[in-house]
């Protein structure tokens, strides 16, 4: 537990806990001194820099490229475009979806900001310098950008590189069951429904996508240092798409500067970068600037919902059901498990005990960047979320029920864990009302219905513009995906390896498959070692992101690595124990089955005296110590993790808020979370996971979108326009928790990264409609937005037109 | 595109180099310094990843160009600390777990850093308003503003940053 000191107010850290604890991080050393390597710090030798020309249509044809001047610029070393990329049939790349993305346009433009040549030159600002020489006519074609009308039977085909496509669907997909669902419908005593769209956001990480492929002529080999959160799965689609044979293909991913599901797949200027590499000979490094990654790599959300909720008179929930439009953009790319194209959205029925659900959902192609499941969107759980959390407060609003009673009364009991939902998800385990009460009771939610009754009087009798608003969100996650059986990415399951090696003196080097962003992987799968192990969290070296060096698995994304990874560092650490066990009876001349494990040292029953320590028993296991015949020696082991099931985190937000109506601006008051991901392997890497997530909530519910024009202009394409919080629009945030182990997981832990992200934005919006009573508007609640809805009139957010 | 000579102290460390006109001082500091602690995260000014100290006063330096800083001091989170001991900002950000993926922690340190030469000991409100053009996507702000609080309590904003405001004064 995090323990506070109380003359300081600071948390006291100066221990290495052996095993679970808060613990200060180890890669914070270099960090702090600016000694970080990220990607645009690689500079190999007679590395060559490039850059991306781009579409400024969001739709045309494209009638011409001529690069003759800009290949005549005495520091560029080779202009590449679609048409040299089509001679190594890689004009085209797969996605994620089983759909096809244009690496370099060749027939037309799909989206604004597409890539259409690559330049590469001596230094990074003759390549920005050559664009501008790089000739291009187009023919612009008309836009389909409101996803609305992308069904239009009068709309323009967008992908008409497909033979015989003539429209602009991309699938439906359904689950649930829609007779029962009606069903329920039909006996239900009242009914409210709402339209509500989860506008396109970001995930804007602090550093953008790039990457330095640097092909080796002689051996073969090619190295690419790239922003990724899953290494192996670059390797194998590079060696699937490029044709290289997977063993000469090495994938490192260095420090990362955030992902948040930006880094996952694999982006054009990546394979670029290869075909820049082979072409000049030489290393090329890619990186992309803020407006780069803002209009052209993976974008998140662009849910238009249709939901329903059902219930009785007396306020028992009966089911939810729901339609979706999914505005995918112009290549379906979104990265999920394959055989879930709207992700795990169906997990829609959320906390509570529904007996029917349903929801149907078509995705659409715009001409709008590719993305969709970015964000810390857990395969679009925010989605997911903010729908059920949304509806729950509209329904309150229509009955006039106090939606924190609502929740309260509907909620999962504990006794029903395991849990089967109505659209068949197993829930792990929870405790739903311990939990709710806990954010209730620190956030003091009777007082502020009091003091919100006295503001709203004041502003009633004129006095005060202001309003105050309270607002809730009861969100459970499902992530750790996933059992093999069910989820995949490109036919690859969703298991992952762990290797551990203890060295002859006792320190230990853990090898995995999940890649860090940031999520303090380094300190936290030691520690996992240490509590399995007896050996200190700074005597063990935690690697990852070198697919030369690590064991093959899918990556961090999803809330996954606890999950997944962190069920396989314990499993392969309690496979070494196993080992050491029968080294340390070699040791003390006794039967394995007399020895008694003491957290870093066996002892023999009833002689305490009679022991081995771990040390000693990774020197005897190097040594010269006679072993039985089936074991060979040395201590080390490995291990692939296929859970069972999802974990499923909860929590309990509550958003408290002070609206100016005057102005309609918002300003957050108070956040309390309430978070339970089962066991915590280190509260203080849990708290700033939960923070930074509750300031994305913010960030999306009052100040984040990508609106477009009507011709397809991106307006939130730049920090000036695509607003993000500072540290002015974030209150203190006032985090509780409660334990509820995951039953199924080694050390009963559950993933949490995303859990604040999923669960903040519905309170947040929940709290400023609290205030001004409207029943509904559409996030981000700006100042324009909220001022609009409080005069009856709400904005469409995503477009900007009149 | 003209060249020009420029003398820049970095870190104390005297340099003469001949740079483009337009090399913006981030690109000088870190390709031609080889000093890779200080980033960028945006190409609009608002991210204040690159923040530094240039004779005394927080810059972004993304938005000087290194001919402007020609005869000027220019402190860098490198500068901070020897290879033993941090500078108090330095220790708060881990004592208090102010970072995650690291990439805007060089120039939120600078930026607390010039804070706590200018206001030694600010309160909450003024913590938030000094690291207002500093963004994070991964914090949340809240262990910042404490990190920076543990500074102001623990030795402020640190030996090399003193020395360095006080050359850029005299």
């Amino acid at each position: 537990m995090t323990t506070t000191d109380p003359d300081t107010g600071f948390r006291a850290l100066d221990a290495t806990p052996m095993g679970y604890g808060s613990m200060r991080r180890k890669e914070d050393a270099r960090f702090v001194r600016g000694k970080g390597r990220y990607l645009d710090d690689i500079v190999l030798p007679g590395m060559l820099h490039a850059a991306i020309l781009r579409s400024p249509h969001a739709h045309a044809r494209i009638v011409s490229i001529d690069t003759s001047a800009a290949e005549a610029h005495p520091r560029v070393r080779a202009v590449i475009t679609g048409e040299t990329l089509a001679g190594l049939g890689l004009a085209w790349m797969p996605t994620l979806s089983h759909d096809v993305q244009s690496v370099l346009a060749t027939d037309k433009v799909r989206f604004q900001g597409q890539e259409v040549a690559f330049v590469v030159a001596e230094d990074r600002y003759s390549a920005r310098d050559a664009l501008a020489l790089v000739d291009v006519e187009y023919d612009p074609l008309p836009a389909v950008i409101d996803a609305q009308h992308a069904l239009d039977a009068d709309a323009p085909v967008i992908r008409d590189d497909q033979e015989g496509r003539t429209d602009n669907h991309i699938f439906d997909w359904e689950a649930g069951d829609a007779a029962a669902t009606d069903d329920v419908f039909a006996r239900a005593d009242v009914v409210s429904s709402c339209d509500m769209l989860y506008p396109r956001s970001h995930p804007a990480p602090m550093e953008t996508c790039g990457s330095i492929a640097s092909m080796d002529p002689v051996s073969g080999k090619l190295t690419v240092y790239t922003t990724t959160q899953a290494p192996h799965a670059h390797r194998t689609v590079y060696a699937l798409v490029a044709g290289l044979p997977e063993h000469k293909i090495q994938i490192i991913s260095p420090d990362i500067g955030g992902g948040f599901g930006n880094k996952v797949g694999i982006y054009p200027g990546y394979v670029c970068a290869v075909v820049g590499s082979i072409v000049t000979g030489a290393p090329v490094k890619w990186t992309e600037d803020r407006s780069e990654n803002l209009m052209s790599t993976s974008f998140a959300r662009d849910y238009h919902m249709r939901g329903e909720i059902a219930a009785t008179h007396d306020g028992k929930l009966l089911g939810v059901r729901v339609t979706v439009l999914a505005d995918h953009g112009a290549f379906n790319g979104t990265a999920q498990p394959s055989k879930m194209p709207a992700g795990l959205f169906h997990v829609f029925s959320g906390s509570y005990d529904l007996a029917a659900a349903h929801c149907a959902v078509t995705g659409v192609y715009t001409n709008k960047a590719p993305g969709g499941v970015a964000y810390a969107c857990s395969f679009r759980i925010t989605e997911a979320v903010y729908l059920i959390e949304r509806l729950v407060d509209v329904l309150a609003h229509d009955q006039g029920w106090d939606p924190a009673e609502l929740r309260r009364t509907n909620l999962l009991r504990s006794e029903q864990f395991p849990y089967t939902t109505a659209l068949g998800w197993e829930y792990d385990s929870g405790d739903y009302p311990r939990t709710l009460a806990t954010a209730l009771d620190m956030a003091g939610y009777d007082e502020l219905r009091a003091e919100q009754k006295q503001v709203r009087s004041a502003y009633e009798r004129g006095e005060s513009p202001m309003l105050m608003g309270i607002g809730l969100s009861f969100f459970t996650e499902a992530v750790g995906a996933g059992p093999r059986r069910t989820m995949d990415i490109l036919g690859l399951g969703m298991a992952d390896g762990a290797e551990l090696r203890i060295h002859p003196t006792g320190k230990a080097v853990l090898r995995l498959s999940c890649m860090t962003q940031g999520q303090g992987h380094q300190t936290t799968f030691a520690q996992i070692v240490a509590e399995e192990l007896g050996i200190s969290p700074d005597d063990i070296e935690v690697v990852q992101g070198d697919t030369d060096q690590t064991p093959f698995g899918l990556g961090t994304y999803g809330s996954r690595s606890t999950p997944v990874s962190g069920a396989a560092t314990a499993m392969v650490a309690r496979k070494v124990r196993d080992r050491a066990r029968i080294v340390a009876a070699a040791m003390l001349e006794v039967s394995p089955d007399d020895l008694e494990w003491e957290k870093g040292a066996f002892r023999v029953a009833g002689d305490p005296a009679a022991a081995a320590t771990m040390n000693e028993i990774a020197m005897a296991a190097h040594s010269d110590l006679e072993l039985p015949d089936d074991v060979e020696g040395h201590l080390d082991a490995t291990c692939v993790y296929n859970p069972p099931n999802l974990t499923y985190p909860c929590g309990a937000y509550v958003c408290v808020v002070d609206v100016d109506t005057a102005t309609g601006q918002v300003k957050v008051r108070r956040f309390v979370a309430v978070d339970d991901c089962g066991v915590r392997i280190n509260p203080m890497v849990v708290e700033g996971q939960v923070h930074g997530g509750l300031a994305d909530g913010i960030g999306m519910a009052l100040m984040e979108v990508m609106a477009f024009d009507t011709d397809g202009n991106h307006l939130g394409a730049s920090f000036m326009d695509y607003l993000l919080p500072t540290a002015m629009e974030c209150p203190s945030w006032e985090l509780g928790e409660t334990v509820t182990p995951s039953p199924h997981h080694p050390i009963g832990a559950k993933g949490v990264g995303e859990s604040a992200t999923v669960g903040s934005p519905p309170a947040v919006t929940n709290a400023v409609l609290d205030a001004i009573r409207v029943r509904h508007a559409d996030m981000p609640l700006t100042p324009a937005a909220v001022w609009r809805a409080v005069r009856g009139t709400p904005l469409r957010t995503d477009l900007a037109i009149g | 595109m003209s060249h020009h000579k420029v003398r820049i102290s970095v870190n104390g460390v005297p340099g003469e180099d001949e740079v483009e006109s337009r090399r913006l001082l981030v690109h000088y500091l870190r390709e031609t310094r080889g000093l890779t602690g200080t980033h960028v995260g945006c190409d609009t000014s608002n991210c204040g990843a690159c923040t530094v100290l240039l004779d005394g006063m927080t810059v972004k330096s993304c938005t000087v160009l290194a001919v402007a800083a020609d005869g000027s001091e220019v402190l860098t989170v490198e500068g901070l600390a020897d290879d033993e001991a941090m500078s108090p900002v330095q220790e708060g950000f881990r004592a208090c777990h102010g970072l995650q993926c690291g990439y805007c922690t060089p120039g939120m340190v600078m930026a607390a850093t010039g804070l706590l030469l200018e206001n030694p000991a600010p309160d909450e409100a003024e913590i938030r308003a000094g690291i207002e053009g500093n963004l994070c996507r991964c914090t949340g702000y809240q262990m910042i503003v404490d990190s920076v609080r543990w500074a102001a309590e623990n030795g402020g904003a640190g030996t090399a940053a003193t020395t360095h405001a006080e050359r850029a004064s005299s």
